[in-house]
């Protein structure tokens, strides 16, 4: 459904005052390679045309903004794709457009995802200028060999580089590696992981590797199951000896450090989604909880773009709005507490969940006063979990 | 009304895959019977498993007009039959409603099995046969040594057999042709009492159910009131009519002629097929003998996986029997699947056939338990039972002894691959009666237990002799054994729609053999699964399905969330298509797959 942006709406909150802000997400398709086992929105294209693509997502951002005017704005997430292949100037153009639409929360968090192999302390320096507060690497491995084998642009020494010019230029860095690659060890992961948290990051995510079926890499030898479950459990001894404990499945931080705008989605928040591919979840001026993607293929969005549609939406049904709370909810180590449970859903977690299903996850899942949250056991079988809670 | 030496009535019969339904359409088309755009390949196969299987599984009926070299107009009524042995009812209740066969022979291939045995039925059913050789556009066609095949093996003369092609459509004048020549026109007498073949019958969602018959005597009006005679149903004409293949209405059936009625029926046990109508004023004395009834060979139970579904599939049941008059069924409970139905089928595709239909044409979704053959068991006590479940054998000290039945089989096969089918039959416990040479090819005859060939002996008979072998079998009599149950258990408990019924030599291997499937088939859980076979509590294998310990997507972000859900949506769903037992789920497919023989 095309939208256009509705002026009279706008400022008119549907809200109540403490909400705890909107996040914006950002999609910027395009990366100088596509690596071999990326199941993301990622294209090579020869030539971008940062003009058109600038006037294309600030017309994205007006329509989408105006379903959810005169909310506070916590977060802005630009990912990809590689966002640091950016212009400076792009970013900031849409910082300063999302902020006609809200107010800037005082603790305002504005992510860019970089690949090492894009960036030197100049383009740190530039899109720090533009508004970027937050720093989240891609670095994947800290092993020159597993890199090229990951078919990485980068090497070891230029990822490490970038976390040290990122540290010194922004107030927060994280940086992503992938773990349980072909032929990894325990001692090999441990050695690896030590060398990651000596470089003294705020934010670590640690992804075990994904073959999508039907991927060319399926004939990779990845660690089983049981090699698998090992380097999960050594991810979490390290992390949390070395005080960045997990606060998701794959994401680790000091107290604080956490990444603001993946907690909104986790925590059944409301986040605006902008550019190829992109998903929002915003109730909007009519109180619908609506589901919105941005049309997938860059170039099908530029072009619809470009004549006011950018993509669909869809209404949540209450009960699909519960599944997803469960579904992202139990994936944080604090689980859903019971009073953000009622708030979202107007309902309690007793009246959603089938007792018997929950008794017989015992040591997987708990349900107290707190709330309702996974066991570091459960963590890992998560989906099995997510199965058998039968929900009414 | 129709002049009765007008009138043409016959089969078409051969081995599976001759191309029986492909002369069909020749003969169809070149009557005009249907316009080009109508036209497809095996037109009559009109079920969606029939087309997409490429096989013949329901008998088909139509009426053709053509006019001979002769001058004269002539109406022939065409049968086109299944050829796979499981489906031998049709066969035999289509050869009962006709004077003639053409017998299609492929000329690659020559005569197989089912040649053999269809040739039988017809003779016995007093059948004129018209040999035909088909398939002669093929390069490996070998007329003249299939021709001789014909008189050495079956003992026809095949000096008049016709060459053609039912692809092409070379030769099929020659074939309407000799249908005029060589086949009697049926006998009848318009004036005596009806009588009536009540040939088939089945479920039509617009017009109820409908009858097919073949007037013997006297006349059908639209209007008549009639009688079956065996069930004693009275019922009033609505509609009367025949198959082109389209329907089309008429007023009356005389004698000699094939068509439909429908007469308002609703209860399906009023319609029995092998009965006889008769006008309810003037009646018949005697009804005709009606077929030889086809009796079930292999039982499995049928449930419902949803448990709610259980009227519906008492439904389905009916209307289905109504259609398929050779397989069986009667209610049946099952402590981990509830209530269900007992069903006796003519072999394993018979039963895969009626379980897909089910599941298509009623919406139905099932799980099968293990086929088994109908044992008898005699006790200690005197009395003798027929078992057709294994669940309900008795406790062995009660049990005296328990015989199993035999077949006799037939088997053609080319000398090269003759040692293998040897080798095969006595691993499946047979005894050789006889083996005999026609030209290159052995024909062999053997016993067998029925046990052993039921279930894949087709194929494994086809892969060791590398597609060129074909058999047949009837059932002959009932022997001693030495048979045990095994029972599975999941988790300690057992699942009864698991335990079959084996020989005591094979069991060991069986149960090894059904554990290590299932330890596939059933999905991990958050706790380890042992899986074990026994007999009689001695536990002779085992297996453990490890527990999960990791299944979680590593990254999830707000982009990914509409995806995951539908995911699980979907995940969920196949969760309900299982069943549970104590607390394990297995999939509803891994009962079928658990207890199919072979090695796959
Ligand atoms: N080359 C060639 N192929 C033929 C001829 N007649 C039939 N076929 C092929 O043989 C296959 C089987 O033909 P059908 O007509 O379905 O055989 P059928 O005897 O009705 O088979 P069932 O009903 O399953 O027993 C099909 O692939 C046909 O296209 C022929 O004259 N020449
Ligand atoms: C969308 S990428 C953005 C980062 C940037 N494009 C790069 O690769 O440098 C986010 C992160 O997902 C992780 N990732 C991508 N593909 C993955 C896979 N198949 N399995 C596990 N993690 C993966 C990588 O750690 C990557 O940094
Ligand atoms: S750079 Fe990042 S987004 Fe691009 S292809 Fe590689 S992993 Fe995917
Ligand atoms: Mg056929």
């Amino acid at each position: 459904m095309p939208c256009g942006a509705d002026e009279d709406s706008m400022g008119v909150s549907h809200h109540g005052e403490e909400t705890p802000g909107i996040g914006l997400y950002v999609h910027w398709p395009f990366c100088v390679r596509k690596c071999p086992y990326c199941d993301f929105n990622s294209h090579v294209t020869a030539r971008v045309d940062h003009e058109r693509w600038r006037r294309a997502l600030l017309g994205a951002l007006d329509c989408e903004a105006a379903r959810a005017p005169g909310r506070t704005l916590a977060s802005v997430f630009f990912g990809g794709g590689t966002p640091s292949l950016m212009e400076p100037a792009t970013v900031a153009a849409v910082l300063e457009r999302a902020l006609t639409h809200w107010s800037p929360a005082p603790t305002l968090e504005v992510t860019l995802e970089a690949n090492p192999g894009t960036v030197d302390c100049d383009t740190f320096a530039d899109f720090r200028a533009a508004g970027v507060n937050r720093l989240s690497l891609g670095v994947q491995a800290l092993d020159d060999e597993s890199l090229h084998r990951l078919d990485r642009i980068h090497d070891t020494a230029q990822a490490v580089a970038a976390i040290v010019a990122g540290q010194r230029i922004f107030p927060r860095v994280s940086f992503d590696l992938i773990y349980a690659r072909p032929d990894q060890t325990l001692a090999s992961w441990r050695r690896e992981l030590e060398q990651a948290l000596a470089l003294a990051p705020e934010h670590l995510s640690l992804y075990q590797l994904t073959i999508e079926a039907g991927s060319a890499l399926r004939a990779w030898r990845l660690p089983d199951e049981d090699t698998a479950t090992d380097l999960y459990h050594l991810t979490q001894d390290m992390t949390a000896a070395a005080g960045l404990p997990a606060y998701e499945i794959a994401n680790h931080a000091r107290a604080g450090a956490e990444c603001r705008h993946h907690l909104i989605s986790w925590q059944g928040g409301e986040f605006v989604g902008i550019g190829p591919g992109a998903h929002g979840r915003v109730t909007d001026v009519s109180g619908a909880f609506l589901a919105t993607c941005q049309h997938r293929s860059p170039k099908t969005w530029l072009a619809r773009g470009e004549r006011g549609d950018y993509g669909t939406s869809s209404a949540v049904s209450s009960w699909e709005r519960v599944e997803e709370i469960l579904l992202m909810g139990l994936r944080l180590t604090a689980g859903i507490a019971r009073p953000l449970f009622q708030t979202l859903t107007g309902r309690t977690l007793e009246a959603v969940l089938d007792p018997s299903a929950v008794e017989c996850l015992k040591g997987y899942l708990v349900l107290d006063e707190a709330g309702l949250r996974t066991t570091r056991d459960g963590r890992l079988v998560l989906n099995e979990i997510l199965r058998q809670l039968h929900t009414k | 009304m129709t002049d009765l030496s007008h009138i043409r009535n016959f089969a078409i019969i051969a081995h599976i895959d001759h191309g029986k339904s492909t002369l069909a359409d020749r003969l169809i088309q070149r009557c005009g019977n249907l316009e080009e755009r109508e036209m497809k390949e095996q037109v009559l196969d009109s079920m969606e498993i029939e087309r997409e299987r490429g096989i013949t599984i329901k008998a088909q009926t139509v009426r053709l007009r053509y006019t001979a070299k002769n001058g004269r107009s002539y109406q022939f009524n065409l049968m086109d039959t299944p050829g796979h042995v499981d489906f031998a009812y049709e066969v035999s209740r289509s050869l009962a409603a006709c004077e003639g066969s053409l017998l299609v022979v492929d000329a690659a291939q020559g005569v197989e099995a089912q040649t053999l045995a269809n040739v039988y039925h017809a003779l016995e059913a007093g059948h004129e046969i018209v040999p035909v050789l088909n398939k002669i556009d093929l390069p490996a066609a070998e007329p003249e040594r299939v021709r001789q095949q014909i008189e050495e093996v079956i003992g026809l003369d095949a000096g008049q057999a016709l060459l053609i092609s039912a692809k092409t459509g070379l030769g099929i004048e020659e074939v309407l042709e000799s249908l005029v020549d060589r086949l009697p026109p049926p006998a009848g007498d318009a004036n005596a009492p009806l009588k009536a073949l009540l040939v088939d019958s089945w479920y039509d969602a617009y017009l109820g159910v409908i009858i097919l018959v073949r007037i013997k005597d006297g006349v059908l009006k639209k209007g008549q009131r009639i009688r079956m005679m065996v069930t004693e149903a009275v019922h009033q004409v609505e509609r009367i009519g025949y198959f082109t293949p389209k329907r089309i209405e008429c007023a009356e059936l005389t004698p000699g002629e094939v068509g439909y009625i429908t007469a308002g029926i609703k209860a399906v046990a009023d319609c029995r097929v092998g009965d006889t109508l008769t006008d309810e004023r003037a009646p018949a004395d005697t009804p005709l003998p009606g077929f030889k009834p086809h009796v079930p060979v292999v039982f499995c139970g049928l449930f419902p996986v949803d448990t709610s579904e259980y009227p519906l599939l008492r439904d389905s049941l009916d209307k289905l029997a109504l259609n398929d008059g050779s397989f069986s069924y009667l209610p049946e409970t099952s402590a981990a699947l509830g209530f269900g139905f007992r069903c006796g089928f003519l072999g394993l595709l018979h039963m895969e056939i009626i379980q897909e239909r089910l599941e298509r044409e009623f919406t139905l979704d099932l799980i099968t338990t293990a086929p088994s053959v109908v044992y008898r068991v005699h006790m200690t006590d005197g009395r003798t039972q027929e078992l057709h479940n294994p669940v309900d054998m008795p406790d062995p000290t009660r049990i005296d002894h328990i015989e199993e039945p035999w077949v006799r089989a037939t088997i053609l096969v080319p000398d090269s691959s003759l040692g293998a089918v040897l080798a095969l039959c006595t691993e499946r416990r047979g005894q050789q009666s006889e083996l005999t040479y026609a030209g290159s090819r052995a024909l062999v005859v053997y016993r067998l237990p029925l046990n052993e060939i039921v279930f894949d002996f087709h194929d494994r008979l086809k892969s060791v002799s590398r597609g060129y072998a074909s058999f047949d079998y009837e059932i002959a009599d009932y022997a001693v054994s030495d048979l045990v149950r095994i029972s599975i258990l999941v988790n300690g408990e057992p699942v009864d729609a698991l335990s079959f019924i084996t020989h005591r030599g094979a069991a060991e291997g069986r149960g090894r053999q059904i554990c290590e499937r299932l330890k596939d088939l059933i999905p991990r859980h958050l706790f380890k699964i042992p899986i074990q076979a026994s007999i009689g509590g001695r536990v002779i294998a085992r297996e453990t399905i490890p527990a999960l310990r990791k299944d979680v997507t590593a990254k999830c972000y707000g982009g990914d969330i509409t995806r995951k859900r539908k995911l699980l949506d979907k995940q969920k769903e196949g969760k309900k298509k299982m069943r549970q037992f104590g607390k394990v789920d297995i999939p509803q497919s891994a009962f079928i797959k658990a207890l199919r023989l072979g090695d796959e």
